[in-house]
């Protein structure tokens, strides 16, 4: 690897790049993400290193591992390009005829390709894919073109540009000025103005400051962070290298949670390969500016992507979070001032700099700037990562990209912003997504997850999972948290179990006001929403489960029973081979039948059942 | 056992008290849990209370004072695998294993964790068996990895 140590040593060491992949005439991309890697993508890469070996094809056919494409339902995807073939659950066994059909003789594999599930019509490009087609790629653009673990295929779509123009045409007031321009807010949640958080670091006194990207990513259900600093670490280096130069830090932390060992490891390798390069270190590219990143590792607790908590962590302490009298801008990590963004903030700044401020405004609504990625999930047809110009509505999130219902059960909701969001019913699916249009409804945007509900999921149910995982995550510091929201979690679970009482609605409500008023962190701040949004839109169903001891989506197990159809039974004899209880009955190619006092509700006789004779309710 | 692990990895930190996540964590990669003569001997290095260190090796979940079993399987509990059915498979999984989630099987052969999510959500239900990503999961898929496994040790073939 090269040292870099000026602007002109580092566009010629792209040009050196570009130079050598412009004698390949195919590059064939293997999504490496880790929903790929599930769907056993490693096999898929062996057998086309060993095939393009075998057909003596290594000099013109580039192979990468990429990042992830964002479509992960599909998986494992392969590109092939130049021409951007879009090729789905593709297995080691197709990929000769990749080799022989595609690469060598220019003809599409069909039935690799994606199926319109309208006209049953197979779609060669990926941009012609109604996944893909209503999306803006912008931050994700690059995920299928770079391999994370080399930075020369994050120069070669001209990586590091922006931090060139950044240090050597701007001034670090000019880069905030810039930031702010763009009206760039903060994608961890809160949707907080990012320039004026540098620009309270910048004139925090104090030589020492740090500057942070937190990846602790843990509202579940989403996982934007993870794909971009997995996929993509470089881009999050050079948003973290321009961030420090405009407030004057000189050391960077990265903390990346436990339970994402592959953003970890390719977050390493970026900074080892930036350091070997020059970008990272003393005098960088000539300008006098020193930087350098360090990681750091979580540990399983929910409540460290909070910003003071996490701080505490990376100190190697107790992620108990603080009051926020005092700003972390101005007192942070050792008591210094601490630059905080999410790992998609830092993403968006090369974007910035380079684009300009005007294009990156031009993009979304009044208050809201920027395209935004969300996660995609639940019961949708098609679910991954979808980046799309803030101000799209949610009806187009959910029914042009993601494909609308899964299986044939309606849609009946949207649950955005993690623990600290809510649920926003179908009825509200004209809403534009922003940061301010999700706070009215009763939800917030958070940091991008969206977990479609439908008449199959349990809006009590969903609750009362919100409320004991929150429960489990608070850290105990403060009293209305740990006990209110334990409180909440009883009361949740005598509803599920048919045991609630009619005031059990009034006095959760009331415990909610108390929780929200009186906790100290955004943890408890926020815990109620959940449950207040399903009261608020669901309550209904609540009901329910209340006066008629009966649950709608048949979900909450007190209060459902298993049955099988007379009429769809073929008898195969499925059901009775899987119950671990031997609560079925029933000889060969007879009807079968569950015997009520020995099931145990575990559905598993449901899920083996070719002829969805199994019925609940 | 034998803790010159448990020193060097302390070396190589340079007894930095900032790096205490990071240390328990291969600790724990080396050890399969913190024994207690590991913290004790972390305390006195870092110059920290073993006290506080208890609070650091309790707060953070990741983290196990008792020694797992030789698989781990992990269930990810997360919003999208919950709607998905991830109760469901827990249920299960727990029964079939006789333990609850943070517990050992008597046999030392399986550890039963959940996670509030790994972030492969468009695949779920996700289960993590001995690092590998399952995804789709329902009950019946879950058990037969695990008798898979189970059974690998008694050489029967599946």
């Amino acid at each position: 690897m090269r040292k870099i140590k000026s602007v002109s040593d580092l566009e010629k060491w792209r040009e050196a790049i570009l130079g050598k992949e412009k004698g390949f005439e195919f590059t064939i991309s293997v999504c490496g993400g880790t929903g790929c890697q599930a769907y056993g993508c490693q096999k898929v890469k062996a057998a086309f290193q060993k095939e393009l070996k075998r057909e003596g094809m290594k000099e013109r056919v580039a192979l990468k591992i990429t990042g992830c494409p964002g479509f992960c339902e599909r998986g494992p995807l392969v590109t092939i390009f130049p021409q951007n073939i879009f090729y789905q659950r593709v297995k080691a066994e197709d990929v000769p005829l990749i080799i022989s059909e595609t690469i060598q003789n220019g003809k599409v594999v069909e039935h690799l390709l994606f199926e319109d599930p309208m006209d049953h019509h197979k779609i060669t490009f990926s941009q012609d894919i109604p996944f893909y087609r209503a999306q803006m790629r912008r931050l994700l653009s690059h995920n299928d073109l770079v391999n994370p673990t080399r930075i020369e295929d994050y120069l070669a779509v001209g990586g590091y540009r922006s931090l060139a123009k950044a240090f050597f045409q701007m001034r670090p007031i000019e880069v905030i000025e810039e930031i702010k321009a763009s009206g760039l807010r903060g994608r961890g949640g809160a949707g907080y103005p990012t320039a004026k958080k540098w620009e309270s670091c910048r004139k925090a006194p104090g030589e020492t400051k740090y500057v942070i990207c937190n990846c602790d990513e843990g509202d579940p259900g989403a996982f934007m962070d993870r794909s971009l600093l997995e996929g993509n670490p470089h881009s999050i280096l050079e948003g973290m290298l321009i961030g420090a130069y405009a407030i004057g830090a000189n050391q960077g932390f990265i903390y990346v949670r436990q339970e994402y060992p592959l953003a970890h490891k390719n977050a390493g390798i970026a900074i080892k390969q930036a350091r070997k390069a020059g970008l990272l270190g003393k005098n960088i590219l000539g300008s006098g500016f020193d930087f350098d990143v360090e990681m750091a590792k979580g540990g399983g607790a929910f409540v460290c992507g909070e910003s003071t908590a996490l701080i505490a962590s990376i100190e190697g302490k107790v992620g108990e979070p603080r009051g926020k009298q005092i700003h972390t801008v101005t007192e942070g990590l050792w008591g210094k001032p601490t630059n905080l963004n999410n790992v998609e903030t830092w993403a968006n700044v090369p974007l910035i700099i380079t684009e300009g401020s005007k294009w990156f405004s031009s993009i979304g609504t009044d208050k809201s700037k920027g395209t935004k990625i969300f996660s995609l999930v639940g019961k949708v047809k098609n679910t991954g990562l979808v980046e799309v110009p803030m101000g799209i509505t949610l009806k187009e999130i959910i029914f042009h990209i993601g494909g609308g219902q899964q299986d044939g059960k309606q849609i009946k909701a949207v649950q955005t912003g993690g623990p600290s969001g809510g649920c926003i019913p179908a009825s509200l699916f004209d809403l534009p997504v922003d940061f301010d249009s999700l706070t009215q409804v009763g939800s917030m945007m958070g940091s991008g997850g969206m977990i479609v509900m439908d008449e199959g999921t349990c809006m009590v149910d969903v609750a009362k999972y919100f409320i004991h995982f929150l429960q489990e995550e608070s850290c105990g510091k403060c009293l209305p948290c740990r006990e209110g929201l334990k409180r909440m979690g009883e009361i949740l679970d005598r509803i599920t179990e048919g045991k609630g009482s009619e005031e059990s609605l009034s006095l959760l409500e009331e415990l909610a006001e108390v929780v929200a008023d009186t906790s100290l962190c955004g943890l408890g701040k926020t815990a109620p929403n959940p449950v207040l949004s399903a009261l608020r839109y669901f309550r209904p169903e609540f009901e329910a489960h209340i006066l008629q001891k009966r649950c709608p989506a048949a979900v909450c197990t007190p209060l459902i029973q298993y049955s099988i159809s007379d009429l769809s039974c073929t008898g195969c004899g499925a059901c009775k081979k899987v119950c671990p209880m031997r609560a079925i009955e029933g000889e060969k190619k007879q009807n079968h039948r569950i015997l009520l006092e020995l099931c145990s509700k575990c559905g598993s006789c449901k899920d083996v059942c070719k002829s969805d004779a199994v019925m609940v309710q | 056992m034998d803790f010159k692990a448990v020193d060097l990895v302390i070396d190589k930190h340079q007894e930095k008290r900032t790096a205490l996540i990071t240390i328990l964590h291969e600790i724990q990669d080396k050890y399969n849990h913190l024994p207690e003569e590991a913290l004790r001997k972390v305390a006195s290095r870092l110059r920290m209370d073993l006290n506080d260190l208890y609070g650091v090796a309790t707060f953070y979940k990741s983290f196990s004072l008792t020694a797992k079993g030789k698989h781990s399987v992990t269930l990810c509990l997360g919003t999208a695998c919950h709607v998905r059915g991830g109760p469901r498979i827990l249920k299960e999984v727990k029964k079939f294993l006789n333990i609850e989630p943070g517990q050992t099987t008597g046999d030392k052969r399986f550890s039963l964790n959940v996670v509030n999510c790994l972030g492969v959500c468009a695949i779920g239900p996700v289960m993590l068996v001995d690092g590998k990503f399952y995804g789709e999961m329902n009950p019946v898929k879950a058990k037969r990895i695990i008798e898979k496994l189970n059974k690998k040790r008694s050489g029967v073939r599946s």
